[in-house]
C-alpha cells in the first residue's frame, strides 16, 4: 500500500507517546487477547478458562497469591510454556488478531513480537555487545556492522545502561551487577524491536534502587510497546501499572484500572488480598 | 518468673555446647578418615609409579657395542648403486632397484661383523668359537650394516666406527639382571660369551646407550635386543583415529539429540537404559561383537587398526553419550530461556548457547573415554592384534598390534629377564601417552571454561 495516503486516514493510536499522562493515553486498540484460556501440567489444572484483552502501549500487572497462575499464564502469551513437556493449553491467545497457538504459526517469530525478561537476570555469558547483539543478528536485523552498532547503542539507551557500560561493551555481560544485568536482558529484548514485552517479576532479585531503575524504565518503554508483568510487589504494580489484573487459584478474578483495583475492587477475593489478609 | 527463663537459657547454652564437642570430635575423626583415605591412594599410586620407573627407565637405555667395521671391497662385491638416468621410466628404475637390492641382501654382511669383533676382541676365533662371538650381537645387526651401506655406499674400502646393539641376553649379564652366579648350565650364555662381554663392557666397547630401536623398531622375534614399539605405537595410533572420528561425532550428536531434542517416551527411556547398561558391559564382549561382525559379516580384515578403532568406538560410545548428556544437563536453563525469549529456534539455542557451554565438559569425557580406549587389551585380543607384525604399518587396514597388547605380549615372553623391564619401559610410553591426553583434557576445560 502507497504510505502517501496515509496521513489523511486517523490513526487510532495518535496519542502514544507523547508525554500524555498515564490515564489519558488512547487504550481502544487490543493488541493481544486471550478467549477461554485453560492450561494444564499433565492433568492438573494451572489456569480455569481466562477471558482477557491486553491493549496497545498499555502497562498491565499480574498480581496474586504465590502459585496463582499469573506467571504460566503469563508465559502462554509468547508460548514459552512449549518448552515443557507436559505443558498443554487451549483456548485461543491472539496477537494483533492472529491465532499465536494456530499451526501454522511460527514460533519464532511470535517470540521476535513478545519479548520476555525473566525473574533472575540471565545474560549470555558473553560480552555485553554480544548480548544485545545476538537477537538483531539471528533476526538479520542489521545488515552491516554499523547498522549492528546502532541498534546496540540505542537498546543500551532505551534501557537506560549505555551511559554505565558504553565504554566497557567487550566485557561479560555476567560480570554487571544485578540491577545492571537485569537492564541488560531488558536491552537485549528491546534490540529485537518486539511489540509487546512480558516481564516475569523482573525486579524481584534487585535491590529498591535498581527496582526504581526499572520502573521508571516501564514508564519510559511504554510509550513505544506493550508492558505485561507480573510482580509480587503490590505497591509496583501500583506504582507502574495502567491496569492490574487480579489472579487467584488460577482464576482471572479482576481485572480493571490499577486505581479502581486498589481503592474500590468489586470482589472480595481481591479486596483481602490487597489489604494484607492473604498472600 | 524470669529466673526460670534465665535458667532455661542457661540450660539451654549449656546442652548446645555438649553437642558441640561431640560434633567437633565427629568433624575431627571425619577429616581424619578422609585424609588417611586420601594418603592410601596416593601411596598407592606413588608405589605404583615408582616400581614401574625403576624397572620401566633402565631399559631406555641398552647396552650398545661401538666398534670399527671394515667394508671390505672383498666381501661386498656389489655394482655400483643404481641412478634413475635421463628417460628412464619409474618402473624400469624400480626393477634395476630391486635387483641391486637383491644383490646387496646376498652379501655375506656377518663376516664383517665377525672381523670387527675379532679385531675389537683380539682373538682370532675358530669357525667352533663363532657362534660365542655371534651371542655377542643381536642377530639383525648384520641388517643395520647393510641399510648402513645401502644408504651411503662410498663406505666401501673404509673403515668406520658403527653402532651395533648388543645381544639381549649380554644387556642382562652387563646389567645384572641374572644370577652371576648360577652354574653355567643354567646361564643364557656360554662362559666364552660371558667372559668376552665384560671384558668389552670394561674396555668401554660396549656402553650403554640410550635406546633409539625402543622407539623406530617393530617388534622382533629373531633378535629380542632390538624389539621396539613402532608398530604398536602406530597401529595405537590408527585405532585412536578411528575411535575419535566416529565415537566423538556419533556420541556427541546422539546426546545431543537425546537430551534436547527427542520426546520424553518409551522409547528414549528404553535407549537410555541401553546406554547406560552398554557402559557396564566388559570390554571383552566388545571384542567378541567385533570378530562376528566386522570380522566375520563384513569380512573385515583380522588384526586390522580400523576393526580394533571400530570395535574400541562400540566400547568408547556409552562413555562420551553418558558424560555429554550431563554436561548438557548441568547448562542452566536460564540461558535456554534467555535465547528462547529472544526467538532463537531449538537448534539456534542448542548449538549458539548451550553446546559451547557444556564443550569443556563434553571434551573431557570425550578425551578420559579415548583414554580409556587407549589402554584396552582385552577386545582387542579377540580381533587378532595379539598377532606378531614385524611391520608398521603404513594405513588402518594393514595388520598391526597395539601399545597395550604389546606389552602383554612381552609380558609373556620367554626371555623374561630381558623384556620384564622392556614391558615397564612400554608401559611408561603408554602411561606418558596417556598422562598427555589427560593434561590436553585439563587445558581444554580450562581454555573453554565460562563463568555466569
Amino acid at each position: 500500500m502507497n504510505t502517501s495516503t496515509q496521513p489523511n486516514i486517523p490513526s487510532p493510536m495518535v496519542s502514544v507517546g507523547n508525554g500524555e499522562s498515564r490515564t489519558s493515553k488512547a487504550k481502544d486498540k487490543v493488541k493481544m487477547s486471550a478467549e477461554n484460556v485453560e492450561v494444564f501440567y499433565g492433568n492438573a489444572q494451572a489456569i480455569n478458562g481466562i477471558d482477557l484483552d491486553i491493549y496497545e502501549n498499555e502497562v498491565m500487572a499480574f498480581i496474586g497469591p504465590s502459585g496463582c497462575g499469573k506467571s504460566t499464564f503469563l508465559r502462554c502469551l509468547n508460548r514459552m510454556n512449549d518448552t515443557i513437556d507436559i505443558c498443554r493449553v487451549e483456548g485461543r491467545i491472539t496477537l494483533d488478531n492472529n491465532d499465536i497457538y494456530a499451526p501454522d504459526r511460527d514460533v519464532v517469530l511470535l517470540r521476535a513480537q513478545v519479548g520476555i525478561v525473566f525473574q533472575k537476570p540471565n545474560p549470555f555469558p558473553k560480552s555485553i555487545y554480544e548480548n544485545i547483539a545476538y537477537g538483531p543478528r539471528l533476526h538479520g536485523l542489521a545488515k552491516r556492522k554499523a547498522e549492528l552498532d546502532d541498534i546496540v547503542e540505542s537498546s543500551l539507551r532505551r534501557a537506560g545502561l549505555w551511559d554505565e557500560v558504553k565504554d566497557r561493551l567487550d566485557q561479560p555481560g555476567t560480570g554487571l551487577s544485578g540491577g545492571q544485568q537485569q537492564r541488560l536482558c531488558i536491552a537485549r529484548t528491546v534490540a529485537v524491536s518486539p511489540d509487546v514485552i512480558l516481564m516475569d517479576e523482573p525486579c524481584s532479585a534487585l535491590d529498591p534502587i535498581a527496582t526504581a531503575k526499572i520502573e521508571q524504565l516501564i514508564d519510559e518503554l511504554s510509550e513505544s510497546y506493550t508492558i505485561v508483568m507480573v510482580t509480587h510487589n503490590m505497591q509496583q504494580a501500583a506504582r507502574v501499572a495502567d491496569r492490574t489484573a487480579f489472579f487467584h487459584m488460577g482464576d482471572l478474578v479482576e481485572v480493571d484500572s490499577t486505581d479502581t483495583i486498589f481503592t474500590n475492587p468489586r470482589d472480595q477475593r481481591t479486596h483481602d488480598y490487597i489489604t494484607g489478609r492473604f498472600g | 518468673m524470669s529466673i526460670t527463663i534465665e535458667q532455661r537459657r542457661q540450660h539451654r547454652l549449656m546442652t548446645i555446647e555438649k553437642s558441640l564437642a561431640k560434633r567437633h570430635r565427629k568433624e575431627t575423626r571425619f577429616r581424619r578418615v578422609g585424609l588417611a583415605a586420601v594418603t592410601t591412594g596416593m601411596a598407592l599410586v606413588i608405589i605404583l609409579f615408582a616400581s614401574i620407573l625403576a624397572r620401566g627407565v633402565p631399559a631406555f637405555w641398552q647396552s650398545t657395542v661401538y666398534t670399527d667395521v671394515y667394508f671390505d671391497p672383498e666381501v661386498i662385491q656389489l655394482d655400483e648403486k643404481p641412478r634413475r638416468e635421463d628417460g628412464e621410466t619409474q618402473l624400469a628404475f624400480d626393477e634395476r632397484y630391486g635387483a641391486w637390492l637383491t644383490q646387496a641382501s646376498l652379501i655375506n654382511w656377518q663376516s664383517l661383523i665377525d672381523n670387527a669383533m675379532e679385531d675389537a676382541l683380539g682373538v682370532d676365533v675358530e669357525s667352533r668359537q663363532l657362534r660365542d662371538l655371534r651371542a655377542l650381537l643381536a642377530s639383525g645387526e648384520r641388517f643395520a650394516l647393510r641399510d648402513q651401506f645401502i644408504e651411503k655406499p662410498s663406505l666401501l674400502g673404509q673403515t668406520v666406527e658403527v653402532k651395533l646393539l648388543a645381544s639381549a641376553n649380554v644387556d642382562v649379564w652387563i646389567k645384572g639382571n641374572i644370577d652371576r652366579s648360577l652354574p653355567d648350565a643354567r646361564q643364557q650364555l656360554s662362559p666364552q660369551t660371558r667372559e668376552w662381554a665384560d671384558r668389552l663392557s670394561d674396555e668401554g666397547i660396549i656402553e650403554n646407550a640410550f635406546s633409539t630401536s625402543l622407539f623406530l623398531n617393530t617388534d622382533s622375534r629373531s633378535s629380542p635386543a632390538s624389539a621396539g614399539l613402532a608398530g604398536a605405537f602406530m597401529g595405537s595410533l590408527f585405532m585412536m583415529m578411528v575411535v575419535i572420528l566416529l565415537s566423538v561425532p556419533i556420541g556427541v550428536a546422539s546426546a545431543v539429540y537425546l537430551e534436547e531434542f527427542a520426546p520424553q517416551n518409551r522409547l528414549t527411556d528404553l535407549i537410555e537404559i541401553n546406554i547406560n547398561n552398554l557402559a557396564a558391559v566388559p570390554s571383552i564382549v566388545f571384542g567378541l561383537l567385533g570378530a562376528s561382525i566386522f570380522i566375520g559379516y563384513f569380512g573385515l580384515p583380522l588384526s586390522a587398526p580400523v576393526v580394533g578403532g571400530l570395535v574400541l568406538t562400540l566400547m568408547t560410545l556409552p562413555t562420551i553419550i553418558i558424560t555429554t548428556r550431563a554436561s548438557l544437563r548441568s547448562i542452566p536453563p536460564s540461558i535456554r530461556q534467555a535465547a528462547l525469549g529472544i526467538g532463537a529456534s531449538k537448534v539456534q539455542t542448542v548449538f549458539h548457547h548451550v553446546l559451547p557451554l557444556a564443550l569443556p565438559g563434553i571434551l573431557t569425557g570425550s578425551i578420559l573415554g579415548i583414554a580409556q580406549a587407549l589402554g584396552e587389551t582385552a577386545p582387542l585380543l579377540l580381533i587378532g592384534m595379539n598377532a606378531f607384525v614385524a611391520n608398521v604399518p603404513g594405513t588402518p587396514l594393514e595388520q598391526s598390534t597395539a601399545l597395550p597388547v604389546q606389552i602383554y605380549l612381552w609380558q609373556g615372553n620367554e626371555l623374561r629377564n630381558f623384556f620384564e623391564a622392556r614391558t615397564s619401559a612400554a608401559i611408561i610410553v603408554l602411561l606418558g601417552l596417556m598422562l598427555s591426553l589427560n593434561a590436553l583434557a585439563i587445558w581444554l576445560r580450562k581454555k573453554f571454561e565460562t563463568r555466569w
